[in-house]
């Protein structure tokens, strides 16, 4: 073994082989890769619900299951896609991979919670499956309003107890990341110097510590409902009935932005390599994530316009609302300008990044309709809603997790995967989503409401439209993986920097060593400075 | 008609207005975006330039967006003070949901299931709690929305100047039968209406 092996042939601890190497190891680097296979799994499986749960909705009446079915699915395709999904998926994935390396470590402040992170998320998808198997599974929605949550008789109970520890994952982890970048960055490394991802990561870890704890206090006071009915949401035992509401969205909207900062941190590290061309306004994008982050925790009541609170608390969760808008506006802005008399080379990654722009932004735009009061009170709780949090969470986070993938796969795995594929599935993911959610918007300003099995027949045009694109979508999702899998038969030849980056991840071979420097990393005054870059690589020449 | 403005018409301005601004905007990422990626594509534009922000641009994109934004609020804080400012005189109705039906009542405590019967041309108000579970009243045609929730009353109000009938429909999540939980709103003349008032089922 020498210093430049891989960290694939150098496990840490050092002298174990085969799964052990996996499973008691410290490296970020395998933990990173063990969050993307458990991650991957639950990604598929709920796939696949959210197709079944769309076949099911492609004709009026019966169409493949019954109600108390169809309300498991949503529950678990919801419940899996959020806390199993989109929250870990780009900090635990890439931010465990790659925030070490971007600000020139050796690893995580803390490697060993970082384990304990990591089997928390298995214990916690434990309890997700067990919910399935003992007493029926849940069919509360993934938001668990009381009182039906309280008195369902489904075994809610586990799948409280999965979110709760799976919130103790997430916080472990956030507390990991900024630890670690505020003691462990590379002598010469200053605030104002690390990029962008990290950034992002860091505004991101701040809500998961925060806000985290009051989503496991509120499980757990469900819990507690559930075995003591001491009437704490219950106005005739003198509880508050909107209680639960408050408490629930206090953590789950500032959720949203958990959700979505990383994947913004994605997109602001693409589109620079590949106009070739400084982040434009970088100050300005690490302004407005610690923005959102702040902001965002004060706006959680606009979910709750229709709920029956004061209307000074809908005119002023309204208004903040409105002002939460502006932070993400300008990134779009700043990434759009940042292509602007660059040098632009279409590759996979960027593509994924385009189509993350437009969708992130159509399910931005309709934030607005959503934000206004007198229009939420419409579209509230219809397809509407569904429509505009999947281009969030699907076109935005979904996207630029896709973007990631392809970004840093020759970077993990030392392998670059076929382009040509790669774009067809990257255009039917993208047509797909179009038809599939566009529909949606339409189907709720009629007035289609959400968490129904059945509905009128006058929506079943637009509900089948959307079937076919959902399929269209599914059948490019997996030809990607397949492309990105197939890669593992190529040699293992990727460049340490294949696409022209200027952040330290592409100054190490692809894959890292086990220290991920060889010697100690140089640090750019400015960390999107190309000019070095445009020097080495010649015009017109890819790599 | 007796100088009642009906608060739809406000809420689909508002609509309209975010709508409409948000179309034009979204078009006007998308082409910048296709254009710059066409435009600058490396084997037209080898040579990038070395832009890293400029001050006056990103001043005037944060403020420009904070005055449509706060002119989108006010549009849409009107029209849902619409909804909220019930009119003098308005037809008073209590509406019990339950799991899985609507019970409803009027002042002369005639009771119906399923089926709310207002008059044409009177506001109408609607006070609604729930037996059980949060269930919420969402009738599309006029755009009006609440939970049901035990323990608390809350309510709607709409002004139906057409005859006809309309759907109304459960929008909170209440178990198995959520989505067989709706009825029919019907707009009768007003003789009608104090005919069928005063008939016993
Ligand atoms: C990144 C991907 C996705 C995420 C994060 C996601 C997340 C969610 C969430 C949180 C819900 C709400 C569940 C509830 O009401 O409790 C939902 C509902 C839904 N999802 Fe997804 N989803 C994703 C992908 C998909 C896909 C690929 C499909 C179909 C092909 C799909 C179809 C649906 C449908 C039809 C509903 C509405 C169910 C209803 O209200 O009756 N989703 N999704
Ligand atoms: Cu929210
Ligand atoms: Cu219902």
């Amino acid at each position: 073994m020498t210093e430049t092996d891989s960290f694939f042939e150098t496990p840490a601890p050092a002298g174990y082989k085969g799964i052990w190497s996996w499973l008691i190891t410290m490296d970020h680097k395998r933990i990173a890769l063990m969050y993307l296979f458990v991650i991957l799994f639950w990604f598929f499986g709920a796939l696949i619900l959210g197709l079944l749960i769309r076949t099911e909705l492609m004709s009026v009446g019966k169409t493949i299951m019954g109600a108390q079915t169809y309300n498991a699915m949503f529950t678990l395709h919801g419940v899996i896609m959020i806390f199993l999904f989109i929250i870990p998926a780009i900090p635990a994935i890439f931010g465990n991979f790659l925030l070490p390396i971007q600000i020139g470590a050796d690893d995580v402040f803390f490697p060993k919670l970082n384990l304990l992170s990591w089997y928390l998320y298995i214990l916690g998808s434990i309890f997700a499956i067990s919910s399935l198997f003992f007493g029926g599974p849940p069919d509360t929605g993934w938001t668990f309003y009381v009182p039906f949550s309280v008195s369902t008789n489904t075994n809610v109970s586990a799948t409280l107890m999965a979110a709760f520890i799976l919130g103790m994952s997430s916080m472990l982890t956030g507390l990991n990341f900024i630890t670690t970048i505020h003691r462990m960055r590379v002598k010469g490394m200053r605030w104002l110097q690390i990029p962008l991802f990290t950034w992002s990561l860091y505004a991101t870890a701040w809500v998961q510590l925060l806000a985290t704890p009051i989503l496991s206090i509120t499980l757990l006071l469900v819990v507690f409902e559930r075995m003591f009915a001491i009437g704490l949401f219950d106005a005739s035992k003198g509880g508050d009935p909107l209680l639960y509401q408050h408490l629930f969205w206090m953590y789950s909207h500032p959720a949203v932005y958990i959700m979505i900062l990383p994947g913004m941190g994605v997109i602001s590290e693409i589109i620079p390599v590949f106009s070739r061309k400084s982040i434009f306004g970088y100050k300005a994008i690490v302004a407005s994530s610690m923005a959102i982050a702040i902001a965002g925790s004060l706006v959680w009541a606009h979910h709750m316009f229709t709920s029956g609170m004061s209307d000074v608390a809908v005119f002023v969760f309204s208004l903040l609302t409105f002002l939460v808008a502006i932070p993400s506006a300008v990134k779009v802005f700043s990434w759009i300008s940042t292509m602007y008399k660059g040098s632009i080379q279409m590759t996979p990654p960027l593509l994924f990044s385009l189509g993350f722009i437009y969708l992130f932004s159509v399910g931005g735009l309709t934030g607005l309709v959503l934000g206004a009061a007198g229009t939420n009170i419409h579209v509230h709780d219809t397809h509407f809603v569904v429509a505009h949090f999947h281009f969030v969470m699907f076109g935005g986070t979904g996207f630029a997790f896709f973007a990631a993938l392809h970004f840093w796969w020759p970077k993990i795995f030392g392998r670059m995967y076929d382009f040509k594929r790669a774009y067809v599935a990257a255009t039917m993911i993208t047509i797909g989503f179009i038809f599939h959610y566009m529909p949606m918007f339409i189907l709720g300003i009629m007035g289609h409401p959400r968490r129904y099995y059945d509905y009128m027949p006058r929506f079943e045009t637009g509900n089948m439209l959307a079937g076919i694109g959902g399929y269209i979508l599914i059948t490019g999702i997996a030809l990607m993986f397949v492309n990105l899998f197939l890669s593992f038969k190529n040699k293992r030849d990727a460049l340490a920097d294949p696409w022209g980056g200027t952040t330290l991840e592409w100054s190490v071979p692809s894959p890292p060593p086990l220290h991920n420097f060889v010697s100690p990393p140089e640090i750019k005054d400015y960390p999107y400075d190309f000019s070095d870059v445009v020097k080495k690589f010649k015009p017109g020449n890819i790599t | 008609m007796n100088g009642i403005t009906n608060p739809l018409k406000n809420v689909d301005q508002a609509f309209i207005y975010i709508i409409g601004f948000s179309l034009v905007l979204l078009m006007f990422i998308t082409a910048l975006m296709i254009v710059f990626v066409f435009k600058y594509r490396r084997s037209k534009h080898p040579e990038p330039s070395d832009i890293r922000g400029n001050w006056l641009l990103e001043t005037a994109w944060t403020i420009i967006p904070t005055v449509i934004a706060l002119s989108m609020f006010y549009i849409g804080w009107s029209a849902y003070i619409g909804l909220r400012d019930v009119p003098p005189g308005a037809i008073e109705i209590d509406v019990f949901a339950q799991q899985f039906s609507w019970i409803v009542v009027y002042p002369n405590d005639k009771e119906i299931e399923n089926e709310i019967v207002v008059p044409q041309g009177k506001p109408v108000k609607i006070n609604l709690t729930s037996e059980d579970v949060l269930h919420s009243l969402f009738i599309p045609a006029f755009r009006v929305k609440v939970d049901a929730v035990k323990g608390l009353t809350s309510y709607v109000w709409f002004y139906p100047d057409k005859k006809g009938e309309y759907m109304f429909h459960c929008t909170e999540y209440c178990g198995i039968a959520h989505s067989e939980m709706n009825g029919v709103l019907r707009v009768i003349p007003e003789n009608d209406y104090e005919q069928w008032l005063e008939e016993e089922e």
